[in-house]
């Protein structure tokens, strides 16, 4: 009998492949996987627990950090629960601002993901061309919330500022003449809404170049046909959301399912796979863009129109209009009321969830009647595919696990939290 | 028949040649790279950068020291103590931020009730010795100085 043993190998915590600190110790025979076992726990930073310590508000901005390429979605499962445990009603300019806005980042995670896993598998411009697109899309959210990441823009009772009407221009400067700085200046004349509206109006001839680029590419497909193969039954029994679920050819999505906001009243597709393989979620998250790009257009025509209230105006839970901070006293109290001690929730718990980029973003949260949570629990989608990937990898060689970890669009903010 | 198609397809590389035709294109083009620091990107009027305390037009700092922005701060990088002058208002003998702990989410702006700490454009900085991390109420005072004519114009830009 032959001496020969399988080895052990250890994959990341510091691997360029392996997006962010993921730890994977793989069992190998030869170049085949026999099994691979996720270490996780390197980016915990405790945020369930951080959150139990700290009023409602003030926990806004550590959401953004937990799945940091989808940063506003985080938000909204957040700001979604504690909504739901007052029972607030939000004025409807503010649900037509999230729903944009979370389309707007499940465009940038899609080309994250686009651009990262090309580049695994090989392929330089894509990724390029990907953060060319998202660099305009962090425009919007600088523009908008006043930082290009973690904006904490969405607040209990609506969004914290109006959509701006100017957007920031780039500024002459000695390498450049005035024509050249008109010319990057196009589509920055108008409003924020302007800017985006041309930004959708290109996006789909862009998902078009990527498309060409890769989806009849022989290496392309090399790579990803029939890798990690999930059959649809699994898939549900593994806890897949998202387009790792759809991929496999379950139509679930909660935007149809269980609408929140007003995604009851776009007009949208659910992009569905048939084989469950890398290739078919490759497909499913580039129609996942361009329905996207629809949605944002059905947003903005409907945003042009009105000019209400983006914020509630109850005061018990938003704060008043700062001029009138500034002359009354009732305003004033008020505002000092939210800003130190915060609002009391009714006690109660509730689980919302929104549909983020990744599959289902959820928040389970219990109040105790306090202005800070009892107990906050985070779903995140990347957490049960993480735990697939020892299913998914057996049997394939080492360079499919790149494809694999690629596909499953892991991001340990969420998954260690 | 499609399998010739197919096969003619995949013999000439026709999927890779429509590939190269749109890299090959970008040689044409001009790049969108952005040589910083001589070329910056648009900054919006509502960024959220280093920290810095306003005065008013006649000098009086703004700051009252009613600790809001530390009782709103997520991260616990404010600490302020306070004193009555020999006028009889209230100033702050100690304003210190922690940057290294500071989140930049702007709640210490959005609860200032005068205005005083705000958030500037300021996005390029750096620390030489490892204190510099924590700013006293001089240096922030002195980027509210420096700051204030851009902050005026960004207020302008906000309100349209």
């Amino acid at each position: 009998m032959s001496d020969y043993k399988n080895f052990t190998m250890n994959f990341g915590p510091q691997h360029p492949a392996a997006h962010g600190v993921l730890r994977l110790i793989l069992e190998m025979d030869g170049e085949v996987i026999r099994s691979a076992d996720p270490h996780i726990g390197l980016l915990h930073r405790a945020t369930e627990k951080l959150a139990e310590s700290k009023p409602y508000n003030q926990n806004i901005g550590y959401m953004d950090r937990l799945d940091y390429v989808s940063m506003m979605c985080n938000e909204h499962a957040y700001v979604l629960a504690i909504e739901d445990i007052m029972k607030l009603d939000i004025p409807e300019r503010s649900k037509y601002i999230r729903v944009m806005f979370d389309e707007i980042t499940r465009i940038l995670n899609h080309l994250l993901w686009l651009g990262a896993h090309a580049l695994d598998i090989g392929a330089m411009s894509v990724f390029l061309y990907a953060f060319r697109e998202r660099e305009d899309l962090m425009d919007c959210y600088e523009a908008v919330s006043g930082t290009r990441m973690h904006a904490t823009y969405y607040r209990p009772g609506g969004v914290s500022k109006d959509l701006p009407n100017v957007m920031p221009k780039y500024m002459l400067n000695k390498n450049q003449n005035l024509d050249q700085v008109e010319k990057l200046n196009y589509n920055r004349e108008g409003s924020l809404l302007d800017f985006i509206e041309s930004f959708i109006d290109r996006f789909p001839k862009n998902v078009d170049e990527y498309e060409n680029l890769l989806t009849d590419n022989r290496i392309w497909k090399q790579r990803t046909v029939g890798i990690g193969v999930v059959s649809p039954e699994r898939a549900v029994d593994l806890g897949f959301t998202g387009p790792m679920l759809r991929g496999s050819g379950i139509e679930w999505d909660l935007r149809k399912k269980q609408p929140y906001e007003i995604y009851k009243d776009l007009e949208f597709d659910i992009p569905v796979g048939t084989e469950g393989d890398s290739y078919d979620r490759y497909l499913v998250r580039m129609q996942e863009m361009r329905e996207s790009a629809r949605i944002i257009k059905q947003c903005c025509n409907w945003l042009k129109t009105d000019n209400g209230e983006y914020i509630s105006s109850n005061y018990k839970i938003a704060p008043p209009d700062r001029d009138d901070m500034k002359e009354s006293m009732e305003s004033l109290i008020h505002h000092f009321k939210l800003f130190s001690e915060g609002y009391c929730l009714p006690v109660g718990e509730t689980y919302a969830c929104v549909e983020a980029p990744k599959g289902e973003f959820g928040i389970y949260l219990i109040s105790d009647g306090a202005n800070k949570p009892y107990r906050l629990k985070i779903r995140a989608p990347g957490f049960p595919h993480l735990a697939s990937l020892d299913e998914m990898a057996k049997g394939h060689m080492l360079s499919d696990v790149v494809t694999i970890i690629g596909t499953q669009d892991i991001v340990f903010g969420e998954i260690d939290r | 028949m499609n399998k010739i198609i197919k096969f003619i397809k995949s013999l000439f590389f026709l999927e890779i040649l429509k590939g190269l035709k749109i890299t090959g294109q970008k040689l044409s083009k001009e790049p969108i790279t952005i040589q910083y620091p001589e070329e910056k990107t648009p900054l919006s009027s509502r960024f959220r950068g280093l920290h810095a305390l306003r005065k008013y037009p006649n000098g009086e700092e703004r700051c009252i020291g009613c600790k809001l922005c530390e009782a709103v701060c997520p991260a616990l990088a404010i600490s302020i103590d306070t004193e009555e002058r020999s006028d009889k208002t209230r100033r702050t003998t100690k304003y210190e931020i922690d940057l290294f702990k500071c989140i930049y989410c702007g709640f210490c702006e959005e609860a200032c009730p005068v205005d005083a700490i705000v958030e500037t454009g300021i996005f390029e900085y750096h620390f030489e010795r490892r204190k510099d991390s924590v700013m006293n109420k001089l240096d922030l005072l002195k980027i509210g100085d420096m700051y204030e004519k851009e902050e005026l114009k960004d207020r302008e830009r906000n309100k349209l």
